[in-house]
């Protein structure tokens, strides 16, 4: 936090932070929500999405999207485990939450940046699979538990690509704190021309593909919505939940692809960094930077979302087992082998 | 009609009684007891988005895997034959229009021609050249749908819009031909109400040229895609002869290598005998057979109105029919080549204003009923990549 | 026009939906901006109650029975001097009950003295559904959207003229 004339606690510091993380997970998730789902997608359809809420454009629609779902009715299925049921949710949302605790928005802008921040901020992002299982299994829905069985089954073997593309960008930058790997970026050198940086994407491509494909899968978007779209049959795991807990999946969802589309701006474009540009003004700078290198990664995301038709159970997880793994593999062999001698 | 397959009977649908406290502990021991799944019977019920409207599929799932499945039509059944047997030829073409609503214009097409054949009376060829010209835009127009909701099936959200969007100038033609977008009403005995308004032929050259840019489209986005191959190579692979067998028709056929359609084959009707088309079949029989099929199809179809336009004859629009029409007594059986497959009518007269009794051969029943025999053993994802690419519409299953 | 198979489908689709995005949206945003259907567009039905005599065909050819029609016969002065009073028909009563008019046109075809007229406005909508049952006045008032014949294409024959 930047040194302020007052002399405020450690406490009192956490606590804002916090307050300021929880405020931008909606708020992240509205801009996403907007720009991508309603008018992006709808663009893509040759529509024009939502315009007459809040008068331009539509942007309230999603603002307003939330306040109906918070004046619904809390309806729970008569033979749900109620506390689970109620918990589920709300685990979603904090593993989002904790993702968003070692992301830096400037050089000295993050909530605490731990030394393990990479290996952190993948481990919690699993969590999420907890609360997808506890959801589906509370509903007391046989609907629910499929759709929560595939989710947990594709959540899960996604996980390892997603690690094994990052662990190809640890190997580079040598360190897994991810202010070092952002000043591994800003400061290196692509055969000696400084002016850019070095930012990963360039050498570790196979690996930023690798996290997309995996990112994509962990949100459980299309190609590999699988367990969402059991819209083909009824809701998935989701399909007992109204009003608020729906709210909060909602924006566990557009959380969790905000954090991840942030994660994959850290390690692959340089983050809140640009190159050259050092002290002060880096305070400012930083998070509109890291806001465009974020939306660019998140357009990709959304715009394979809205053009791939879903790929069945049995397909995605060959996929991940029997391509995306080996790739992985090989990435850091080859990363590593490169490190060692170059 | 039902199609009763061997394992599961009428009755074994949910019938049973269960004590709703007793259902927790249903759920736990199915849970608890390890590895041994016993069946679970799902109902695809009649509200549902992937079954294109009022069918209830009741399958018996192990586990994935579909081990029987009934489908159960009639949620929209209309009654048009009984209604037929108490209305006039002209009334019952306005009702007509309505059974397979996407496209309307053909499902007239062989009840007025079956009139006409009782009567005598052949329409002028200027008619019968706009009512091909009509035929094959609600042909574009149905078909034109389809390849984009497939897509919506197997998980691609974008194409669908696209289908609707370019559907729209299509539709926009049979407006400013016959009044009407879905329920044109345009056939009469002995010919068509009215006459092509100015500029007609104009706008649709252009809309014909929308509808194959908007096929290549769905060319690079669906057929060249890799994940949408994936989902429907191998799916629901229908044997030519054991379609013919359960009567399927229509491109559903064509797709299992089965070079079949009314349009060359059958009687000579409308203006086909001198239109140059290809009728195009694939041999596969899977689900993106049939995709292919149709996307050939749109852009076949396409081309024959160009052709059709192009080769418009003049003169009158109607033959010489009295005022009050009374068809005299007969019996007359006629089968077109519709959008979904083959559609016939068979309508008895006794000589009065309107016929003694009228049966409908509609294609998507038949088609329909080959779905306890293609269900089984397939995954259930596979389920709604079968029932979007077989394209059955409901009012044309229960009429 | 179709990419040749240069590259895989996968990119291809890309490529499409972007460009998709950048042609700009479709949608025309009613009420605040509105198509205009096409001349013979099937909206609404006017009457022309001159020409009316009150003759039922149309009522009788409604599939859905929802054309009420009631008329009386008067006796109307002689057209010459020393002739027998003539009876006409008056016409009473005309409702169209929208709510059951399922839009065919056979009413407006099978009039033999030209008192319907077809007219493309749509925009009738009522809260409720009494109201949808338009009586003469009503039905008078729509001949002013009623528009004039059009040409017809090259090829056609003349149309014919009718007796009013």
């Amino acid at each position: 936090m930047t040194t302020l004339a007052l002399d405020i606690g450690w406490g009192t510091t956490t606590a804002i932070k916090t307050l300021i993380v929880l405020m931008i997970i909606p708020a992240g998730a509205l801009i996403l929500g907007y720009t991508f789902l309603l008018k992006m997608m709808s663009h893509m359809q040759s529509r024009l999405g939502p315009m007459d809420p809040g008068g331009f454009h539509g942007w309230f629609q999603l603002v307003g999207d939330g306040i109906k779902f918070l004046q619904k009715e809390d309806i729970m299925p008569a033979e749900a485990d109620r506390r689970v049921f109620a918990m589920a949710p709300a685990v979603v949302v904090i593993s989002t939450f904790l993702i968003f605790l070692v992301i830096p928005a400037g050089p000295r802008l993050v909530v605490r940046d731990l030394d393990v921040g990479v290996f952190y901020a993948l481990a919690v992002s699993s969590l999420s699979v907890v609360g997808v299982l506890m959801a589906g299994w509370a509903s007391a829905n046989k609907f629910a538990l499929l759709g929560a069985l595939r989710a947990a089954a594709q959540l899960i073997a996604y996980e390892l690509p997603l690690l094994l593309a990052v662990v190809g960008v640890v190997i580079q930058a040598g360190t897994m704190n991810l202010q070092g790997i952002i000043s591994a970026q800003q400061n290196g050198s692509i055969f000696g021309f400084g002016g850019l940086g070095n930012p990963y994407i360039l050498t570790q491509f196979v690996g930023f593909f690798l996290f997309l494909i995996a990112a994509q899968a962990e949100l459980t978007q299309t190609p590999f919505d699988m367990p969402v779209a059991e819209s083909e049959l009824v809701a998935g795991y989701m399909v007992e939940y109204t009003g608020f807990r729906f709210l909060f999946f909602f924006i566990g969802e557009f959380g969790t692809a905000f954090a991840f589309a942030a994660l994959a701006a850290t390690l692959y474009l340089g983050g809140w960094s640009i190159p050259g540009v050092h002290g002060g003004i880096a305070d400012w700078l930083g998070p509109i930077v890291l806001m465009v290198k974020l939306m660019a990664v998140a357009f990709l995301m959304f715009w394979a979302r809205f053009t791939y038709p879903r790929l069945r159970e049995d397909q995605l997880q060959a996929i991940a087992w029997k391509y995306l793994i080996p790739i992985g593999l090989l990435n850091i062999v080859v990363t590593a082998i490169i490190k060692v001698a170059v | 009609m039902r199609v009763v397959s061997n394992e599961m009977t009428s009755t074994e649908t949910p019938g049973f009684e269960i004590d709703p406290g007793a259902l927790r502990h249903l759920a736990d021991a199915q849970m608890n007891v390890e590895l041994d799944t016993g069946d679970m019977i799902l109902n695809l019920g009649p509200q549902h988005p992937a079954t294109h409207g009022t069918l209830r599929l009741v399958v018996r799932l192990d586990g994935e895997r579909v081990v029987a499945a009934d489908p159960v039509i009639g949620y929209m059944h209309r009654g048009y034959e009984k209604l037929s047997e108490f209305r006039t030829y002209p009334q019952i073409t306005t009702l007509i229009n309505r059974i397979d609503w996407l496209s309307s214009f053909a499902n007239e097409v062989p009840f007025v021609h079956a009139a006409e054949t009782l009567m005598g009376i052949e329409a002028p060829p200027r008619a019968e050249w706009i009512r091909t010209i009509l035929t094959e835009l609600s042909r574009i127009a149905t078909i034109y749908l389809f390849l984009g909701e497939m897509g919506l099936q197997v998980g691609a959200l974008t194409p669908a819009f696209w289908g609707f969007r370019d559907r729209e100038h299509v539709l926009n033609l049979i407006e400013g031909a016959t009044g009407g977008r879905f329920h044109p009403n345009f056939n009469r005995i002995g010919g068509l109400k009215d006459d092509l308004p100015w500029g007609w032929i104009a706008d649709c050259r252009d809309a014909m040229k929308r509808i194959l840019d908007g096929c290549d489209d769905f060319e690079d986005v669906l057929v060249g895609n890799e994940i949408f191959e994936a989902r429907t190579r191998g799916i629901g692979i229908i044997p030519g002869e054991l379609g013919a067998l359960y009567g399927v028709s229509g491109a559903n056929l064509r797709a299992s290598g089965v070079d079949w359609d009314l349009r060359r084959d059958g009687k000579p009707y409308l203006a086909y005998p001198e239109l140059d088309f290809k009728v195009w079949t694939h041999s596969d029989g899977d689900s993106f057979a049939r995709y292919w099929v149709r996307l050939q199809e749109t852009r076949e179809s396409a081309r024959m109105v160009l052709q059709l336009l192009d080769g418009l004859p003049s003169g009158p629009i109607m033959a010489k029919v009295p005022r009050i029409i009374k068809v005299p007594e007969g019996e007359a059986w006629v089968e077109t080549e519709n959008p979904l497959g083959q559609m016939g009518y068979y309508v008895v007269s006794k000589g009065a204003t309107g016929p003694f009794r009228v049966k409908i051969r509609s294609a998507s029943f038949s088609n329909v009923s080959i779905l306890p025999w293609l269900l089984q053993g397939v995954y259930v994802p596979d389920v709604i990549t079968i029932l979007g690419s077989l394209y059955f519409i409901l009012g044309d299953i229960d009429r | 026009m179709a990419l040749k198979k240069k590259l895989p489908g996968v990119i291809s689709g890309l490529g499409v939906t972007f460009r998709t995005m950048m042609e700009g949206a479709v949608t025309v945003q009613y009420p605040h901006e509105k198509e205009d259907p096409p001349p013979r567009a099937r909206g609404v039905i006017a009457l022309k109650e001159e020409n009316c005599t009150a003759c039922m065909l149309c009522g009788r050819s409604c599939p859905d029975w929802c054309i009420y029609i009631e008329g009386h016969k008067e006796l109307a002065p002689p057209r010459r001097e020393g002739g027998k009073p003539r009876s006409v028909n008056i016409l009473d009563r005309f409702d169209i009950d929208y709510g059951l008019c399922m839009y065919c046109g056979i009413c407006v075809e099978v009039c033999p003295f030209d008192a319907l007229f077809w007219s493309p406005e749509y925009e009738y909508s009522e809260p409720r559904i009494s109201d949808l049952l338009h009586d003469k006045t009503k039905l008078g008032e729509w001949m002013d959207s009623v528009p004039e014949p059009e040409p017809l294409e090259l090829g056609a024959e003349p149309p014919k003229a009718k007796k009013s």
